[in-house]
């Protein structure tokens, strides 16, 4: 039962503010299906879920009371079960030692703790199809590098704060870097253009 | 058939945006002055959904391969090679035209749509060019060949008195802005900074952002906001206090705080500052 703190964002949103990861997917969840009337978009994030709405259809005081009734009843602990998404993974990142180093551990210890949890897709943003995985190791949970690489290669594998994540293309990034795959994340031309939605689970595997 | 002579500063293929993707990182695009977008589709006849040309402070210039159906719409710009000058009307012009927009005399960005539309590939269901993040047509280059599509709704609109949106009119107005989610950040002078003050707008204003510049907008409280969803007509103000009008490539997610929101649709919102140009100095009104 989150608490949910409900904040203006212009004639046609509101921000939904929430304390955890978990509220995020369950509220998430809870707005998107089935879809309800009115509702434009349901966008979530690290902390907060913003609903578009069309204030045609649906007035702002409807929304919020449909909004409250919605974060009140997400059952955190339900979470989306489909079959999570595998990437293998080469543990080759320009990171790599530098992170064993920060964690003071082996290579190979801090690749078991990055290919051990269940990771669930909490929010994509960044760029098309680069999602944020929550359910890092904490001892993995490491700062942004102090100056951001120009150019991250496309499928590129980091952690940065409480995430981990994959670039689905080449841009410049501050995430530090643990390996790559060769699994295609974002293709506008296919029917599901991302692999990584928000709900998705996702592993990790030594390639 | 259009052939695109010179693109002038910047001009991209753009229709309503790209709407239901934000949750897989994919912003909305789609013309920055929405109001001067569809005015120029329907005088030409077009469907709604259907794209026109956003030519940013005017120089293209094109040749009409075929005869064809056009109306320039926005930025207001002379316009040579068409006889009878006309902007806001629907002009039949026979094949081998060449049209040339000057720079625009009020405004910034032009809409020129031509009858059937813009053809290109949708991606993601849009035919917009994102500058952010590269979906949807190229930018437009020199030599560049364009086909019109087949999105016609209706005859084209031959009447003068269809009404026009007045950019300058709005921008000297001043803008709407809404209170934003994250205002309890600021002190309360910010607001009446933001809402009472004067805001030039910096050249390094794109479609990805509108920047602006003014006294620093103040902070109450320091420290970093995690990734928040974000909208087009969002004012990002970062630690230079100096806010950023989100745009419509803007990335779908942001860290800064958002002390107020420019409507998306109206003639007070964000049409109007699609239409500011760098250096003009533009208000704010609460709502």
């Amino acid at each position: 039962m989150p608490a949910g703190r409900l904040l203006p964002y212009g004639d046609r949103a509101v921000l939904i503010e929430l304390s955890a990861a978990e509220e995020v997917i369950a509220v998430r969840n809870g707005l998107s299906r089935p879809a309800l009337a009115g509702i434009v978009a349901v966008v979530p994030a690290a902390r907060t879920v913003l609903v578009e709405f069309d204030p045609a259809i649906i007035s702002r005081v409807a929304l919020s009371e449909l909004v409250e009734t919605a974060v009140a009843a997400a059952a955190p602990d339900v979470i989306m079960t489909s079959d999570p998404v595998t990437l293998p993974v080469y543990y080759d990142g320009a990171d790599l030692a530098e992170i064993a180093a920060r964690v003071g551990e082996s290579v190979e210890a801090v690749i078991a703790r990055h290919t051990k949890p269940d990771y669930i897709v909490q929010f994509c943003g960044f760029s098309p199809g680069f999602a944020y995985l929550t359910g890092l190791d904490h001892r993995l949970q490491l700062p942004r590098l102090d100056s951001p690489r120009p150019s991250v290669p496309a499928g590129s594998v980091g952690v940065a704060g409480e995430f981990t994540g994959v670039y689905p293309r080449s841009s410049p990034g501050g995430w530090r870097l643990l390996g790559h795959t060769d699994a295609t994340l974002f293709d506008p031309g296919r029917s599901q253009p991302a692999t990584l939605t928000p709900g998705t689970r996702v592993r990790f595997v030594p390639a | 058939m259009i052939e695109i002579l010179q693109p002038g500063l910047l001009a991209t293929v753009q229709d309503l945006g790209r709407a239901g993707y934000v949750d897989i990182g994919v912003g909305r695009s789609g013309a920055a002055d929405l109001a001067a977008h569809r005015l120029a589709n329907r005088l030409v006849g077009n469907q709604e959904m259907a794209a026109t040309l956003e030519i940013t402070m005017g120089g293209l210039s094109l040749r009409l391969r075929h005869a064809a159906t056009i109306a320039c719409t926005g930025a207001w710009c002379p316009l040579t090679g068409v006889g009878a000058m006309d902007w806001h009307r629907a002009l039949s012009l026979p094949a081998g035209t060449t049209v040339r927009l000057g720079s625009p005399v009020v405004g910034l960005r032009s809409y020129l749509a031509i009858r059937g539309g813009v053809a290109a590939t949708p991606v993601l269901g849009s035919r917009s060019t994102d500058t952010l993040s590269g979906l949807g047509p190229p930018v437009l280059t020199s030599g560049m060949v364009l086909d019109a599509g087949y999105l016609i709704a209706g005859d084209p609109i031959d009447d003068p008195a269809v009404g026009l949106p007045d950019p300058a009119r709005a921008l000297s107005r001043g803008l709407t802005v809404l209170p934003g989610p994250r205002l309890d950040w600021f002190t309360g002078q910010a607001w009446a900074q933001l809402t009472g003050g004067s805001w030039a707008v910096q050249a390094t204003s794109n479609r990805i952002g509108y920047r602006l510049s003014g006294p620093p907008l103040e902070r109450s409280r320091s420290g970093e906001l995690p990734s928040e969803p974000t909208l087009p007509g969002a004012i990002q103000v970062p630690p230079d206090g100096q806010p950023i009008v989100l745009g419509p490539d803007a990335p779908v997610t942001g860290g800064y705080p958002v002390i107020g929101v420019i409507p998306r649709f109206g003639p007070d919102g964000l049409d109007a500052l699609a239409q500011a140009r760098p250096g003009h100095t533009l208000r704010f009104r609460a709502r």
